[in-house]
């Protein structure tokens, strides 16, 4: 059940895009957004649609996989089509009760739709091809210039790589603390939601106490490692831009073109 | 016979890059009131076989059958037959919750719908059975040792009365004191109540000395499946696969190699001791 959820995974293959600096995907992934909001009309949408399947292509992961990641947002994005589509003015096409639907509903509605489908899957394709420490170092090494204003910028990187670290394993614990339970009788489906909430604290209340447990642990193995923040810390592995890099660069800047040229249209 | 399983057989992320096959095909009965071990290397797919048992996760393929009825047919109470197999996972303790011993040992039989006397005994009884003293009763379990922790969460599937009851790994991380007497109580209760029990164990040694029966799980196979003698004579596949046998095992056959006589099939050091005086006084 919990294994579901593909925002935010992993998934190993071997790609160019995979083998990409993360610094460079996390620019895209910036440009790719700007330009799905840049796009006004059906062309500027069938270039971020083009622009997306080169990517999905390139990257190796099944598109059944990315489909599978839509899932999670289905309940955001019948809300926000169902807003568009009744709540917008102009030139009626039927009416049932207070709700009417008119054709700029329609077009709102549909690019909405679009545009949110578009901005996961561009997303997800970066966290499929990226490993959480590659995209936190990309992120450290981009936002760098902040240390100069004082924000402790290796910090929170090193945070951020913890936390995405740990979702794996809290994941795999609360399957474990819940089959423990499950075993001794536990049922956390049936119910109302006050039985529901109830039937929770068997599962919470370990799972918090291993959370404690391992970070703790952590503290422990990282001091024992002479941590002490990002000064003077140096890399194993450098990020370096390499020539799929700069190929990769100039093809944003191409497929920002045609996006502004689409309005053009 | 009280478990039958069928060709069982489990795929994890079936269909994805991450796909991995756990259990292939494994077919094996278990007998009421046997002591059977279970050993493999690490990833060798027992723990996913033992939760498969009490119906905690659904099988890719095959069937299991406990007392001739098929779990995973529709209708079949899963929470009825988690009664009556008894699963303990490893590192048990991890999954106290409640405030005070007592409480963390009512939670299973509460969840039977027992009455709150009739819950009451229960737990009384298997605190008793793991030898828990009445003092620690009303103490927060988060404040006992790591091996009386594991006797608290030993007790609460124990509460439930099982009649099968299945320990993975039960003595990983505890002290010789603490291991030998958690094995010996869990033989106290196959003993005297004549429970029928599943042991995951990387020690060759307890297998040795407690199991009538052991499975040898590689690769998601069952790869043996006999009494502790016949398996451990295998010794050199076993080793293939990660394992081993007792070394006293690997004693015997030193000393059979440098023509002493004695018995191959010597598993513990009891036998070997006897076995030993035995020829020497021949001698």
């Amino acid at each position: 059940m919990l294994r579901e959820i593909t925002i935010g995974q992993y998934y190993p293959v071997d790609s160019v895009l995979h083998r990409m600096d993360p610094r460079t995907k996390l620019f895209g992934t910036m440009v790719y957004i700007v330009s799905l909001f840049l796009a006004d009309n059906v062309w500027g949408y069938a270039a971020a649609a083009l622009f997306l399947a080169m990517v999905i292509r390139l990257s190796r992961v099944p598109v059944a996989f990315m489909v599978r990641g839509l899932k999670a947002i289905l309940f955001l994005l019948l809300i926000s089509v169902s807003f568009n589509l009744f709540l917008t003015e102009g030139e009626e096409i039927f009416r049932i009760g207070f709700l009417h639907v008119t054709w700029e509903g329609v077009r709102m509605a549909g690019f909405m739709a679009v545009r949110l489908i578009f901005l996961v899957m561009g997303s997800s394709v970066m966290t499929l091809t990226t490993t959480p420490n590659q995209l936190t170092d990309g992120l450290e090494k981009s936002l760098g210039f902040l240390k100069k204003v004082r924000v402790p910028v290796h910090e929170m990187a090193m945070i951020m790589s913890i936390a995405l670290r740990f979702i794996p394993i809290l994941v795999e614990e609360t399957d474990k603390i819940m089959k423990a339970q499950m075993a001794r009788g536990a049922d956390f489906e049936s119910g109302g939601l006050v039985q529901k909430a109830k039937s929770m604290v068997p599962l919470l209340v370990p799972l918090f106490i291993s959370a404690f447990r391992r970070a703790t642990d952590l503290a422990m193995a990282m001091e024992a490692r002479c941590y002490h923040g990002g000064e003077g810390r140096t890399k194993m592995k450098p990020l370096k831009y390499a020539r799929r890099d700069r190929a990769a660069y100039a093809a944003y800047a191409g497929y920002l073109g045609v996006i502004v040229l689409t309005k053009l249209v | 016979m009280a478990i039958k399983v069928e060709d069982l057989t489990f795929v994890y992320n079936e269909g994805t890059a991450l796909e991995q096959r756990a259990l292939d095909g494994v077919s094996f009965e278990i007998p009421d009131g046997q002591f059977v071990g279970l050993i493999g290397h690490t990833g060798s797919g027992k723990s996913t076989l033992i939760q498969h048992l009490n119906g905690l996760v659904k099988p890719t393929g095959g069937k299991i059958y406990y007392n001739g009825e098929d779990i995973y047919s529709e209708g079949y109470s899963l929470r009825q037959l988690r009664s009556k197999v008894g699963l303990v996972f490893q590192y048990p303790e991890h999954q106290l919750f409640e405030v005070d011993v007592i409480s963390d040992v009512c939670y299973g039989p509460r969840n039977l719908g027992l009455s709150e006397e009739e819950v009451r005994e229960r737990a009384e009884e298997a605190l008793r059975l793991v030898g828990m003293k009445e003092k620690y009763w009303e103490q927060s379990p988060f404040e006992l040792s790591g091996g009386q922790k594991r006797r608290v969460a030993i007790a609460g599937v124990l509460a439930m009365n099982p009649e099968v009851l299945i320990l993975d790994e039960p003595t990983a991380g505890l002290d010789p004191k603490g291991r030998d007497e958690i094995l010996d109580q869990v033989e106290k209760l196959h003993k005297a109540r004549g429970m029928t029990i599943i042991l995951v164990s990387h020690s060759m040694e307890d297998m040795a000395r407690y199991a009538e029966r052991l499975l040898v799980m590689n690769h998601g196979r069952k790869a043996f499946d006999g009494t502790p003698k016949e398996i451990f004579r295998h010794y050199k596949e076993l080793e293939q696969m990660g394992l081993a046998a007792p070394q006293v095992t690997y004693v015997v056959h030193a000393l059979r190699e440098r023509g002493v006589e004695i018995d191959e099939d010597i598993t513990t050091v009891e036998a070997a001791r006897d076995a030993l005086l035995a020829v020497l006084r021949r001698a």
